[in-house]
């Protein structure tokens, strides 16, 4: 039953299946044993970036084509809700012309993109894309009537996710179950169904192919598949995930503007994430967007803490001053990349890998 | 009975060299035809125009009667075009198993199918499991295909043609780099090959004893032409033989 929820794809380490346990219980029980508004909503980024890095990783780990325009089709999926939220109203029908509408439209623009430029060398795709979603995000900008320019658009959703609505009076074990706790466990059911249909795209026939082809899309050709008819397919359903992902994002914020979804910082957030967890594992961006989006939530207050108690040593002070965050987080990035080439759950196959085959009689 | 491939004035040209130059060559089904000539001749060229990899400047393919002159590699892959190559092109990080299973997966037609579980799809991996029994890999079935030595992996180069189950078999130079007592299980599943009689050969050879013993005909590419064609003891006597390639080979 597992095994086939889980597409015949196991972790395949002890260790990696006890993290995964873990990082689920802990979205789960967040409401619970971390109080606070922060902690929710590390907790949501965290789902909607694992729906995010899981579809980047379709591409990337799967494919092995470098794409930046991600965030274009995230956004996209954002801008959808946003902008439907906000001419159609509050309504469930809002939301399902949102996204249904971003869909279409992120569709339409990786087939083009996919098919215009999947023939050109992955420098010059990588290129395109770029310049792509660079003139998106402008236009993101731009376009003020619709999109609120700058300053984005902040919007209310359907009356069940708002956090004035209450499904009973009293709390339960001091949790009040209002609409943004309706909101987180939507999120976390829809990040997990979304997750487990990518595995089972990554572990169909299909998915087979498209590891071919990054390994070896010559001899992919040689053997009978139309390298740019799967690589167009990759891209597109990477794509239509991205943007759904963008739509979670927006119904959790209740916000979106250009710098929440379509900015080259997120780009360079969910490559970091990508690579840390391990590539073309799908496991990894559960991995990698669980560790990176804490750290880069928690570590300044860490150091916060550790700036406070070495106050009297010089040095040392400004080097964990908060400020400094950005330099640390730097230096666990290169280490673990130094480290641990293949990422985390890469690694930890690896040695689990190792082991079975020390055993005797294995 | 149509040829079951046949070139007309094929021809390649990169800028000013022409790499082949106007081969007309049929084969009939069930031969093996071995195709000989000294490096540079246009040997893999030739092959290359064939099974798609390269577009031809000048003139036409045929399959069955049928032009795929203008078909990519893997339309020409699908209609029955199988190629092995001369330098190893395998999926590096994929296991062997993989390998093999990939060519079969892409002859059952399932490669667009993204909602069944790849492991569900049992006949696929016992075919690909039976092939791999064919070239004696068995016990390396789950080591990745950049960890075999190089001996293993030009086996299993063939391996992946053999699954592709194609009408027209090309193989180029299938025993190069490998040690002495590794040709013969490649050479048994070329007769093997030969004695199914509707599957037409092709092999690029450099080995003489081999070509003379397998081949039902050897074709003499020189320059990028077609200098010699007959059969194989004729050819190899002829002064043209000798001199383009024998005797270069000699002169070594």
């Amino acid at each position: 039953m597992l095994n086939h929820l889980l597409s015949g794809d196991l972790p395949r380490s002890r260790v990696l299946a006890v993290v995964l346990v873990i990082i689920l219980a802990g979205l789960l029980l967040t409401p619970f044993i971390f109080p606070g508004a922060k902690a929710l909503n590390v907790a949501a980024k965290i789902c909607i970036f694992i729906v995010l890095v899981s579809s980047f990783d379709l591409l990337l780990g799967y494919t092995g084509i470098v794409s930046f325009a991600h965030t274009m089709f995230f956004g996209i999926g954002a801008y959808g809700v946003a902008i439907a939220l906000t001419r159609i109203g509050p309504t469930w029908k809002g939301v399902a012309v949102g996204v249904a509408a971003a869909l279409v439209v992120s569709l339409a623009l990786s087939l083009v993109i996919g098919l215009f430029s999947l023939r050109v060398k992955a420098m010059f795709y990588a290129m395109i894309t770029l310049a792509v979603a660079s003139a998106f995000q402008t236009m993101a900008s731009q376009f003020s009537e619709i999109t609120g320019g700058e300053d984005g658009l902040s919007f209310k959703v359907p009356e069940l996710l708002t956090p004035g609505f209450s499904l009973r009076e009293a709390p339960f074990l001091g949790v009040s179950l209002d609409g943004k706790l309706i909101t987180f466990y939507l999120l976390i059911a829809v990040t997990v169904v979304l997750f487990l249909v990518m595995l089972r795209i990554v572990n169909s026939p299909f998915g087979r192919v498209l590891q071919a082809i990054r390994e070896n899309e010559f001899r992919a050709e040689a053997l009978g598949y139309r390298t740019v008819s799967y690589r167009t397919s990759s891209n597109v359903l990477s794509a239509m995930f991205a943007t759904l992902a963008g739509a979670l994002l927006a119904l959790w914020l209740r916000y979106n503007g250009p710098d929440t979804s379509l900015s080259f910082e997120i780009m360079i957030d969910l490559l970091l994430m990508v690579v840390i967890g391990g590539m073309g594992t799908l496991y990894g961006a559960v991995v990698g967007a669980a560790i990176f989006i804490v750290a880069q939530n928690y570590l300044q207050e860490l150091m916060k803490l550790a700036s406070g108690a070495s106050i009297k040593i010089p040095l040392l002070r400004d080097l964990v001053h908060p400020d400094r965050w950005l330099l640390w987080l730097g230096l666990l990035f290169v280490l673990s990349v130094y480290k641990f080439p293949a990422g985390i759950v890469g690694k930890l196959r690896l040695s689990a890998w190792r082991k079975r085959m020390a055993q005797p009689g294995a | 009975m149509p040829f079951a491939l046949q070139t007309q004035e094929l021809t390649i040209r990169f800028g000013g060299h022409v790499a082949v130059n106007a081969v007309s060559c049929a084969f009939e089904p069930g031969t093996l035809t071995a195709i000989v000539g000294p490096n540079g001749a246009g040997k893999t060229t030739y092959f290359n125009l064939i099974s798609g990899q390269l577009k031809a400047s000048a003139g036409r393919v045929f399959l069955h009667g049928q032009d795929i002159s203008s078909l990519s590699a893997p339309q020409r892959s699908l209609r029955g075009i199988g190629r092995a190559f001369q330098l190893t092109n395998l999926f590096p990080n994929l296991s062997v198993l993989e390998n093999i299973r990939l060519a079969v997966q892409s002859r059952a037609g399932l490669g667009h199918n993204l909602w069944s579980i790849w492991s569900s799809h049992r006949a696929l991996i016992t075919r690909a499991e039976e092939v791999l029994e064919t070239v004696a890999l068995t016990a390396k079935r789950d080591m990745a295909a950049s960890a075999l030595p190089h001996g293993d992996q030009r086996k299993l180069e063939v391996a992946i043609l053999m699954a592709l189950e194609p009408d027209v078999f090309m193989f180029d130079e299938p025993t190069a780099g490998m040690s002495v007592d590794e040709v013969p299980v490649i050479l048994d599943l070329i007769r093997g090959l030969k004695a199914q009689s509707d599957k037409t050969i092709l092999l690029v050879e450099h080995k003489m004893d081999v070509v003379r013993e397998l081949s039902d005909r050897i074709i003499v590419l020189h320059n990028g032409a077609l200098v010699a064609d007959g059969e194989p003891a004729a050819v190899i006597a002829s002064p043209i033989v000798q001199e383009a390639y024998l005797g270069v080979e000699v002169a070594k």
